[in-house]
């Protein structure tokens, strides 16, 4: 699932849950997730080199 | 009445039967009430812990004394089970309401500690300020507009203020070593797993501590001795070996209040002066730490919350309610890249410990923050307290690695300001007995009972 539409479902399912106030939260953590990713990319998985 | 000794001091005279664990308490209770606006405690055992004490004192007249901790009045954070006591957690949702005490607590009642109160503290130590709380903000003695750092808030404000010798606080991201290093206290965060954390309300299981804090190195270790369940006395006395500091420049040191950089520096400098080795190292990919951390501990604190989410939302604060809901939104494989990343992170704390005894950095890049405040300045940018707060300690609540925060002097205005050392893993013992060296030298707070309230 690409970060843009995580950030949708989630967005979406805040609405719909009555917590309009996570949105600003939720991109935060999109924020956050786009770095965690790329980290994961970039820094080899067997040694943990970049 | 000796409220402002260290736990080694005033045992000396327990033992001695100079002074009596019932005075002591009575003492305690005196300094507990007349700070009630503090916010210190949740709940006072007054009618338990004048019992206990008469009891030690029984015991100890009879000639059985247990050590150091026998009669001595400790508190133990709202989070931590005591038998007969609500661990409320900070918090409006339901109390559990323990039969039995968590295994820590057993530990300091067979070493003869009289527990005094629950501390208070963020609610769900979901936080850094301790001012999210259903018992009302925890404020900083020295000035009550101020945050005396969290979320185990409440146990450091008992320590400065004389209301106990010794607390015990959980830490998940640095909320032992967060408010020793706001308030000018001790606080230890031993190895991942090396203290049991069964009968403690979790916030993220695989980031949980518990551990001592106290007003000296040498007293938390006599706390850490107790709680390991340990048979062989643990004495710091500051070893006259030489050691060598490594201090992780990037990211732990590239934004700081420059009071907290100058601490550091003399605290580097009077390291070398007394001949021990300072230099830099790197830890690899420590950017990386916030993402990762953010990334365990939402959707773990989220698994643990689910059911009062569901039944109580409203009966949480609205900002740790949201931080639990924000977990839920995690997805699997991205909970997964995190754990992965850990260990990569884990292997680079390793290696840049093997050119060095111990890591030396800041424990907080700021002084107490202003309660309500959302953002600070930090050398000339603004950034979340929270994040703010977090940047130095969580590291090593994802690496498990042991790691302290001590006093290196205040600022201009009296603000405490700490440091931090961290040792490889599996070696909590000999990172205190450095902890005990470098207090020596630190410029430190003197850890004075009384000595925040101006």
């Amino acid at each position: 699932m690409t970060i843009e539409d995580w950030l949708k479902a989630a967005c979406d399912d805040a609405e719909r849950r009555g917590l309009p106030e996570l949105k600003p939260l939720l991109e935060s953590l999109a924020r956050s997730l786009a770095g965690l990713r790329e980290a994961d990319r970039l820094i080899d998985r067997g040694h943990g080199k970049s | 009445m000796s409220l402002a000794l260290s736990i080694e001091e005033v045992a000396a005279r327990v033992r001695s039967r100079a002074i009596s664990p019932v005075e002591l308490v009575h003492g305690c209770l005196d300094r507990i009430e007349s700070r009630l606006e503090l916010n210190a405690f949740i709940t006072v055992m007054a009618d338990s812990a004048v019992s206990a004490a008469e009891g030690a004192e029984r015991e100890i007249a009879a000639g059985h004394y247990r050590g150091p901790l026998h009669g001595i009045p400790i508190s133990v954070k709202d989070l931590v089970d005591v038998a007969g006591t609500p661990t409320t957690s900070g918090s409006a949702v339901a109390p559990r309401l323990p039969a039995e005490d968590a295994p820590i607590v057993v530990r300091l009642r067979d070493a003869g500690a009289i527990i005094i109160g629950k501390t208070n503290l963020h609610e769900f130590a979901f936080g850094t300020t301790s001012e999210e709380s259903a018992f009302g903000p925890v404020h900083h003695p020295k000035d009550p507009s101020r945050s005396p750092g969290g979320s185990s808030g409440g146990a450091a404000v008992a320590l400065i203020e004389g209301m106990c010798f010794g607390s015990v606080g959980t830490d998940t991201g640095g909320s032992i070593r967060i408010p020793s290093a706001v308030c000018g206290t001790v606080g230890l965060k031993p190895t991942y797993a090396e203290l049991p954390c069964d009968g403690i309300v979790p916030l993220s299981t695989t980031l949980d501590h518990v551990g001592p804090m106290a007003r000296s190195v040498a007293d938390v270790a006599l706390m850490f001795e107790a709680m390991s369940g340990q048979s062989q006395p643990l004495r710091v006395v500051g070893q006259e070996r030489k050691y060598i500091f490594g201090v992780p420049e990037p990211y732990f040191c590239d934004r700081l209040h420059p009071e907290v950089r100058l601490a550091l520096d003399q605290t580097r400098h009077a390291l070398v002066a007394a001949g021990h080795e300072v230099r830099r190292v790197v830890i690899e990919h420590a950017a990386r730490t916030a993402d990762v951390y953010l990334h365990i501990v939402l959707p773990e604190a989220s698994w643990y919350h689910a059911p009062m989410l569901s039944s109580d939302p409203d009966r949480y604060s609205p900002g740790v309610r949201l931080r639990l809901e924000m977990g839920r939104y995690v997805l699997a494989e991205d909970y997964v890249r995190a754990m992965h990343l850990r260990n990569v992170l884990r292997v680079a704390v390793n290696e840049a410990l093997q050119n060095c005894d111990v890591l030396l950095l800041p424990a907080q890049p700021i002084p107490a923050p202003e309660l309500g405040a959302t953002t600070v300045e930090v050398d000339g940018s603004r950034e979340p307290v929270r994040t703010a707060m977090l940047r130095l300690t969580q590291l090593f609540n994802i690496t498990g690695h042991p790691a302290i925060a001590l006093p290196a002097g205040t600022t201009d205005d009296g603000w405490p300001v700490g440091i931090q050392l961290v040792g490889q893993s599996g070696t909590t013992s000999q990172l205190l007995q450095v902890a005990a060296t470098v207090e020596r030298y630190s410029t430190g707070g003197d850890g004075s009972v009384g000595g925040g309230t101006g």
